[in-house]
């Protein structure tokens, strides 16, 4: 898969979540999810559960926690790809 | 008596009267839990929901669904294995329906179901029945629980 791809589907799943004051064209790759783009913590863990769904991985803890930014959130997704 | 074996889930409940809907929990494992309470009749919300008409209010259906379903549950969960003191929680969404009327000193049943509980997010579909049995209400809800680290 490309990063393109990669990163659309990942705004994809980013952009259900987002509150209503914040636009899809918000999202940048270092947007951070909670403090840029107003994602609570309870919609982060959706977000998370969703990222396991559509690109079939699975994260833990650690992985949540380092997940600050749309890059992070890419850079873990491609770490939990090549572990495949 | 097995219900006195939930006794400490009780204990931890954060609620206290006023606002406390969980008379007792008859059931909690790794799937859901069940509990009851009894709507009290002579409580001050009655005189104004409705006038002339006292009907217990749906947001507080929905509390006690959370208390028992949710809330109860998540105590179990967390409670085998962490220390309790520092337990935070918050509601993150609610869906529900409401089917029929609970009346004042009605005793409700509640029965959830576990979603998934991940990331401190747990998330349960929820019942409650009346004393006949009837569906009262039922919906989906979202918390999120916590411990702070030491």
């Amino acid at each position: 898969m490309q990063d393109e791809e990669k990163y659309q589907k990942l705004k994809d799943i980013i952009k259900i979540y987002l509150p209503e004051d914040v636009a899809i064209t918000d999202i940048e790759k270092d947007s951070h999810l909670m403090n840029n783009l107003n994602i609570n913590s309870a919609n982060l863990v959706d977000i998370v559960l969703d990222v396991e769904d559509a690109f079939d991985i699975r994260l833990e803890n650690d992985d949540m926690d380092q997940m600050q930014t749309v890059n992070d959130a890419m850079a873990i997704i491609d770490a939990k790809l090549k572990e495949k | 008596m097995k219900k006195e074996s939930f006794d400490w889930i009780l204990n931890e409940l954060p609620y206290a009267d006023p606002f406390l809907f969980v008379d007792e929990i008859l059931r909690v494992d790794e799937e859901g839990a069940e509990g009851s309470y009894r709507f009290k009749s002579d409580s001050d919300f009655y005189r104004g929901h409705f006038k002339n008409n006292p009907v217990t209010p749906g947001v507080l259906l929905t509390e006690c669904c959370a208390q028992i379903g949710l809330v109860s549950l998540g105590i179990f969960l967390f409670g085998k294995e962490t220390k309790l003191k520092t337990l935070s929680i918050g509601m993150s969404s609610s869906q529900m329906d409401y089917l029929l009327p609970v009346f004042p000193g009605e005793r409700v049943r509640v029965v959830s179901e576990l979603v998934y509980f991940r990331f401190q997010k747990l998330k349960c579909q929820v019942k409650m029945y009346n004393e006949n049995d009837k569906l009262v209400c039922k919906g989906i809800l979202a918390g999120m629980i916590g411990v702070a680290n030491e």
